[in-house]
C-alpha cells in the first residue's frame, strides 16, 4: 500500500487523508481557483479550438463566395458544421441556421415567428422561468399588442401540463418552454409538450442552450418546431448559436436581421466560419461522449450531494432531482446568505441566487417561482460540474463549502434564532 | 466587485462575533434587517458601571459588508458612552471598509443596530428606574 493513500492494488481510493479539510497526503492538489460554473458558460474543448483554428488564418475565405476556392473551402467547413449541429438533435441540416447565440436564437424565434402570424393569431405563451431573453422577448411582443401567458412551475420546477392544456386557444401561435433551466438544470417534459402542441396546431419552441449534449434530443421525437442552442455552453466558443427551424412542417418566421440573404434569408450576415466550426465539432464530440461524460457528472454530483447532505444539517435542494442534468447541483444552505458564502470560498467560483449577486435586489425569480421563500432564496448556491471537473475538485469544494457554512452559520443570528427554537417568521422584521 | 483590504480582514477575520445575555439589565440589543431582503444584524452592548460601553458582540447574516460593517461597529462602540457610540455614522463605516456603492445599505444597517441595541438599552433603563421609584 503506498505512503500517501492515493491507490491500493491500483484502485483508485476515493475517500483521501483529511485534516481539517485539507488533504495531508499533498496529492492531487486541484488547481485553484476551481470553475464550477458551467451553467453560465464553458471553456472550449481543446479540441474544438484545434478545429477553427485553420479557419481564422489560411483557409479564411468567405462562405458565401461562390467563385473561387477559398469561398469553397470555408462553405464545406460551414456544411458540415451544420451538419453536425442538426446531427446532435435528429434534424435535417437544412433545418439549422446559424445566429450568434442562444439570445439571437430566442429572438427570433419568438418574434419571427410571432410576426409572421399576427394578422391571423396573437397569443404566446411560456413560463416564469425562462431565461431573461425569452422573456424579455415575450415581453416586447406584449409592447407591439401580443398576449402572452406566463405559466407557472411547481415547486419541483416543472410546468403542470394540464395548465398548458388550459392555456392553449385558437389565438395561439407558439409556446416556447426552455427544455433545461440554466439556475435549478430540471429538465421540461419536451415530448409530453411537443406532443399537445401538434394536436393543438401551435408550434413549439424550445431554449435548449442548457440542454444540448447533455441530454438525448430528438425534434421528430419531441415534435420540437424550433430550438435554440448557444456555443459556448457545450465547450465551444462564445458568439455562435443556432436555431432550429422545422421544414416539414414548414415553420416561417420573419427574420429580424436583414442583408445578403444569408441563412435562406431568416439572418443575413457573412457566417463567422470558424465560430461554426467550432460549434459543429462541440456538437460532434458532445454527441459521441455525451452518455459517458453524463454518467461521471451523476457520480460526481450525487458525490457532492451526499456529502452535503450527510454533513450538513438544513440544506435543501432547489428544483426536481429526478428529472435534472448531472452536471448541477442548486442548494440553500439554510441561515447564510449566498453572497457572504461566496466570499468564504473564494477559490471556488460559483453563482448565488442571492439578491446580492444581481443588479436588481430581488433574488432569483426562478428560486421564487418554485415558491422557495426569500429567505432561503438567498442562501442558495448553484454549483455547476463538467468536462473538466474533476473528482478532486468536487472532494475540494464540499470541504470548504461545509467549513465556510459552519463558520458563517456560528455568526448568523438567524441560525441562533432557529436553535433556541424562535421562529423567525414570528419576528416582525423591518424590510428595508 | 473588488474589496478592500479593511472589509476583508474584517470578512476573514471578524471581531466580537458572539451573544451577550438579553436579559441582562446592562445590556442592550439591536437586531435589524430582514431574512427576506438578505441580512440582518444582531448587535449587542453591555453598558459599565461608568457609562462606557465596555463590550460589545454581533452576529450578522449577511454578504462579506454586512459582516465587516457589523464587526467594525463592535469594534468602533467599544469604550465609547453611549452619546459618543450615537454619533457613529455609516457613511463613516462605508469610508472605513472603502464599501463599493451598492453596498452603502450594509453600513446603514450597521449604524441601525447600533442606536437599535442603544435604544434597548436605555429602554431597560427607564423600566429599572421606574421600578426603582415604585
Ligand atoms: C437557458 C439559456 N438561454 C439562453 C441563454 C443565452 O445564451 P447566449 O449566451 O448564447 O446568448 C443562456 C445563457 O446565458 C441560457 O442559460
Amino acid at each position: 500500500m503506498s505512503v500517501n493513500g492515493s491507490s491500493t492494488n491500483g484502485q483508485q481510493v476515493h475517500e483521501p487523508v483529511q485534516v481539517n479539510g485539507l488533504r495531508q497526503d499533498g496529492q492531487n492538489q486541484p488547481q485553484l481557483p476551481i470553475y464550477l460554473d458551467y451553467q453560465a458558460t464553458t471553456p472550449c474543448d481543446p479540441r474544438v479550438v484545434q478545429a477553427m483554428l485553420p479557419y481564422f488564418t489560411e483557409k479564411f475565405g468567405n462562405p458565401h463566395s461562390r467563385n473561387h476556392h477559398f469561398g469553397w473551402e470555408a462553405e464545406e467547413a460551414v456544411e458540415k458544421a451544420r451538419r453536425q449541429v442538426a446531427s446532435i438533435i435528429g434534424a435535417d441540416e437544412k433545418e439549422v441556421i446559424f445566429t450568434s447565440g442562444a439570445t439571437e436564437s430566442n429572438n427570433l424565434a419568438l418574434k419571427g415567428v410571432a410576426h409572421f402570424q399576427k394578422d391571423r393569431k396573437n397569443h404566446v405563451i411560456t413560463t416564469v422561468t425562462e431565461h431573461k431573453c425569452v422573456l424579455d422577448s415575450c415581453r416586447h411582443l406584449e409592447m407591439e399588442g401580443f398576449k402572452v401567458t406566463y405559466l407557472p412551475v411547481q415547486q419541483n420546477g416543472l410546468i403542470d401540463l394540464e395548465q398548458l392544456k388550459a392555456a392553449i386557444t385558437d389565438k395561439t401561435v407558439i409556446v416556447s418552454i426552455m427544455a433545461v433551466n440554466n439556475e435549478i438544470g430540471v429538465i421540461q417534459p419536451l415530448a409530453e409538450i411537443g406532443k399537445i402542441c401538434r394536436e393543438r396546431g401551435v408550434y413549439f419552441h424550445t431554449d435548449a442552450a442548457q440542454a444540448v449534449g447533455k441530454i438525448p434530443l430528438d425534434v421528430n421525437a419531441m415534435n420540437i418546431d424550433l430550438m435554440s442552442i448557444s456555443g459556448h455552453k457545450i465547450y465551444g466558443p462564445k458568439g455562435i448559436g443556432a436555431l432550429y427551424v422545422r421544414r416539414k412542417p414548414r415553420v416561417r418566421l420573419d427574420a429580424l436581421i436583414h442583408g445578403g440573404g444569408q441563412e435562406r434569408g431568416m439572418r443575413s450576415g457573412t457566417l463567422a466560419t470558424p465560430l461554426c466550426v467550432g460549434l459543429g465539432e462541440a456538437c460532434a464530440i458532445a454527441e459521441k461522449e455525451m452518455a459517458s461524460e453524463a454518467e461521471r457528472l451523476t457520480y460526481l454530483r450525487d458525490r457532492m450531494y451526499n456529502q452535503f447532505k450527510e454533513r450538513l444539517p438544513e440544506v435543501f435542494l432547489n428544483g426536481d432531482l429526478d428529472q435534472r442534468i448531472p452536471g448541477n447541483l442548486n442548494l440553500s444552505f439554510a441561515y447564510v446568505e449566498g453572497e457572504g458564502l461566496m466570499m468564504g470560498i473564494k477559490d471556488l467560483a460559483v453563482s448565488s441566487g442571492s439578491a446580492c449577486t444581481s443588479a436588481s435586489l430581488e433574488p432569483s425569480y426562478v428560486l421564487r417561482a418554485l415558491g422557495v421563500e426569500e429567505e432561503l432564496a438567498h442562501t442558495s448556491l448553484r454549483l455547476g460540474i463538467g468536462r473538466f471537473t474533476t473528482e478532486q475538485d468536487v472532494d475540494y469544494a464540499v470541504e470548504h463549502i461545509i467549513e465556510s457554512v459552519n463558520k458563517l452559520r456560528s455568526m448568523s443570528p438567524l441560525w441562533e434564532m432557529a436553535q433556541e427554537g424562535i421562529d423567525i417568521k414570528s419576528i416582525q422584521w423591518a424590510e428595508h | 466587485m473588488a474589496y478592500s483590504q479593511q472589509l476583508i480582514d474584517h470578512y476573514e477575520n471578524p471581531r466580537n462575533v458572539g451573544s451577550l445575555e438579553k436579559t441582562d439589565g446592562t445590556v442592550g440589543t439591536g437586531l435589524v434587517g430582514a431574512p427576506a431582503c438578505g441580512d440582518v444584524m444582531k448587535l449587542q452592548i453591555k453598558v459599565g458601571v461608568d457609562g462606557r460601553i465596555e463590550d460589545a458582540k454581533f452576529k450578522t447574516f449577511g454578504c462579506g459588508s454586512a459582516i465587516a460593517s457589523s464587526s467594525l461597529a463592535t469594534e468602533w462602540v467599544k469604550g465609547k458612552t453611549l452619546d459618543e457610540a450615537e454619533q457613529i455614522k455609516n457613511t463613516e463605516i462605508a469610508q472605513h471598509l472603502s464599501l463599493p456603492p451598492v453596498k452603502i445599505h450594509c453600513s446603514i444597517l450597521a449604524e441601525d443596530a447600533i442606536k437599535a441595541a442603544i435604544k434597548d438599552y436605555r429602554d431597560k433603563q427607564q423600566v429599572a428606574d421606574g421600578k426603582a421609584a415604585e
